[in-house]
């Protein structure tokens, strides 16, 4: 196991580090910046801001120093549009609202999805199990973008409960619509795949072994047939990790949140190409981690992972 | 002895029809299983219609999707509303534009992107899974390799981040979803290109003397038809889903084109007015659309997919 792990962490190095030169290359490859405007700059001035922002230096230097900077200090350079922040301050700024509901997001879309599909699978071709099924299929057809404005309308404008937005701290009104928004459609996904992953497991010589044993229905579930089934869900947790980083994009527009993804999008309007790629390398990298994660997790629980 | 009755007779007669039953083909099997899928028959049937909504429907408009009604545009919330005198079937939008034609423009615009994004997934993806589970060997873990780390990062944030460095246009849109969209497809289709290039079949073809490329365009490809259709109509509403999305944010096509996301974002943004049609026509096309292309690829996957036979 231990082998294992170290060849997954070593093999994860070069994919980030491919990562960050592919997208630096990319914002490099751009025309114009956020400093082209319709009135071209004396070329003086343009010379002295491209100076304090290292643009002057040949491309390879300038990419050593961004790797050297990011490397050992978390430092992404300055922001090319806020004069007075950098990148890790807009970063240290937005990450944690972002986390914490992305995250939450995350556990609530688990838990749920995978309860709703093992009681479909337990109760086969009941009225639980068709409930349980044609909510995860509607589920699906229902992403973040749209449940958002549902849930304000419903719940913002006609029955007032909850605020339409803002982050107030993490309170926990302001944190119930971005998270059901954000979890709705992987949690359709999530228990699609745990039932159709207990069915066939409950279909399996072991899970009849174990009831010609004699034992309790809830022993055979909790037991044995629980965890063979978690094995495909996850392996879907890395693609789910990526829906929520997404919509968290949505989320921080969309609630007024104040994450991440509010910087940016308007990053992506202002061509501010700094922050722009802070904020891709930070997801790529946290993207890659939790891959690792599920990745490792997967071959604790499938020892025949380990050694293929 | 069977001619005696002509009970007899008939029963003979059934027996030597019977025995005249053609053999059937495996794709013939796999559209008997779709047909027999009533809500997938559905789908189709409905999603038939909604392209014909998209192709004739303009006809019946009375304005275009350009045009702004300037008699109503002080007052849209009462004026604006859907009605079938005014030609506003759906209803004006925010700045006085016919919503019936805009989300006829905009359903166009999600369908197209679908199509052509799963097509050049589909092209893409099948050149790269075949070349690298063919030949294998180290093109394979450098083709593989490329693919691993371009799954590691949110993909609709690499096409926003193209969408940036290159202009937003609907070519670029349409590279750049391609772009990003057939890395799932690469992986099935070298999976399958492994498990079948060592069949016995493959090696008959070799030994008698067929060349590399014929036996991939030959052999290989019709094999993997089933699960690259399954595949691409499965892919067709994660693109419409993409595509939508960087539209409500503001950050896909500009003007006058225009898509479900950005009519959705526009809705909801004006919501609070009382003028609730301009978010629920577009959001109930979006949903229908992604809903239909759900239950149809779900049909085909269970009609085509070798796993579950």
């Amino acid at each position: 196991m231990l082998g294992y792990a170290i060849r997954r962490v070593l093999g994860a190095i070069p994919t980030i580090l491919v990562l960050i030169i592919a997208s630096f290359f990319l914002m490099h490859l751009a025309p114009g910046g956020p400093f082209t405007s319709e009135r071209p700059l004396p070329p003086e001035v343009l010379a002295n801001i491209e100076a304090r922002y290292g643009l002057d230096q040949p491309l390879w230097k300038q990419l050593w120093d961004y790797l050297c900077n990011i490397v050992l200090r978390f430092d992404f350079g300055p922001s090319f549009v806020f004069k007075d922040r950098d990148v890790s301050d807009i970063i240290s700024q937005g990450l944690p609202i972002t986390l914490t509901y992305g995250l939450l997001s995350f556990f609530v879309a688990t838990l749920i999805g995978v309860a709703l599909g093992v009681a479909a699978a337990i109760r086969h071709n009941t009225w639980l199990d068709y409930l349980a099924v044609s909510l995860g299929v509607f589920a699906q057809a229902l992403p973040n973008f749209i449940m958002g404005p549902i849930l304000i309308l419903i719940f913002t404008l006609w029955l007032g409960w909850l605020p339409g937005g803002g982050w107030n701290g993490g309170h926990w009104p302001y944190l119930i619509m971005p998270v059901i928004a954000l979890s709705t459609s992987y949690m359709g996904s999530i228990s699609r795949i745990t039932r159709s992953a207990m069915l066939e497991v409950l279909n399996s010589n072991f899970i009849r072994t174990a009831r010609a044993k004699g034992l309790s229905e809830a022993k055979i579930i909790w037991r044995h047939a629980l965890k063979p089934t978690l094995l495909p869900v996850i392996s879907y947790l890395g693609p789910v990790f990526v829906y929520v980083v997404t919509g968290s994009v949505f989320v921080d527009i969309y609630f007024s949140t104040g994450g991440l993804g509010k910087y940016f999008v308007s990053a992506a309007l202002t061509r501010d190409y700094s922050v722009l790629l802070g904020i891709t390398i930070l997801y790529g990298v946290l993207t890659v981690v939790v891959n690792l994660l599920t990745d490792l997790a997967y071959a604790w629980l499938d020892p025949k992972i380990r050694f293929q | 002895m069977f001619g005696r009755s002509k009970k007899a007779q008939a029963i003979a007669e059934d027996f030597t029809e019977y025995s005249l039953v053609r053999g059937r083909s495996l794709s013939r099997d796999a559209l008997d299983r779709f047909l027999q899928n009533k809500a997938a028959l559905f789908c189709v049937f409905f999603m038939v219609l909604m392209i014909l909504f998209v192709l004739i429907g303009p006809a019946f408009a009375k304005w275009n999707n350009e045009e702004i009604d300037w008699n109503i545009l002080g007052d849209i919330a009462e004026q604006g509303a859907p009605s079938i005198q005014s030609g506003h079937y759906f209803g004006a939008d925010e700045l006085g534009r016919d919503l019936y034609s805009r989300t006829i423009q905009a359903t166009g615009t999600s369908l197209m992107v679908g199509l052509i994004g799963a097509s050049m997934a589909l092209l893409v993806g099948t050149t790269w899974g075949v070349i690298a589970g063919y030949f294998g060997g180290r093109i394979d873990s450098v083709l593989m390799r490329i693919v691993d780390i371009l799954y590691s990062v949110p993909i609709t944030l690499v096409v926003i981040l193209i969408l940036v460095v290159a202009g937003r246009s609907f070519t670029t849109l349409f590279i750049a979803l391609g772009a990003v969209s057939w890395l799932t497809m690469s992986r099935i289709v070298r999976a399958q290109t492994l498990a079948l290039k060592n069949r016995e079949f493959i090696e008959a073809a070799r030994a008698g003397g067929v060349s590399e490329v014929m036996i991939i365009f030959r052999h290989i490809l019709p094999n993997l038809l089933g699960v690259l259709i399954v595949y691409a109509s499965l892919l067709v509403p994660e693109l419409i889903f993409a595509e939508s999305f960087i539209s409500f944010l503001g950050l896909g096509l500009s003007e006058p084109h225009t898509s479900l996301g950005a009519l959705i974002s526009e809705g909801a943004g004006t919501m609070g007015y009382g003028t609730l049609w301009q978010l629920l026509f577009p959001l109930f096309f979006y949903v229908a659309i992604t809903f239909t292309l759900y239950f149809i690829g779900d049909g085909l996957r269970d009609a085509l997919d070798p796993k579950d036979r």
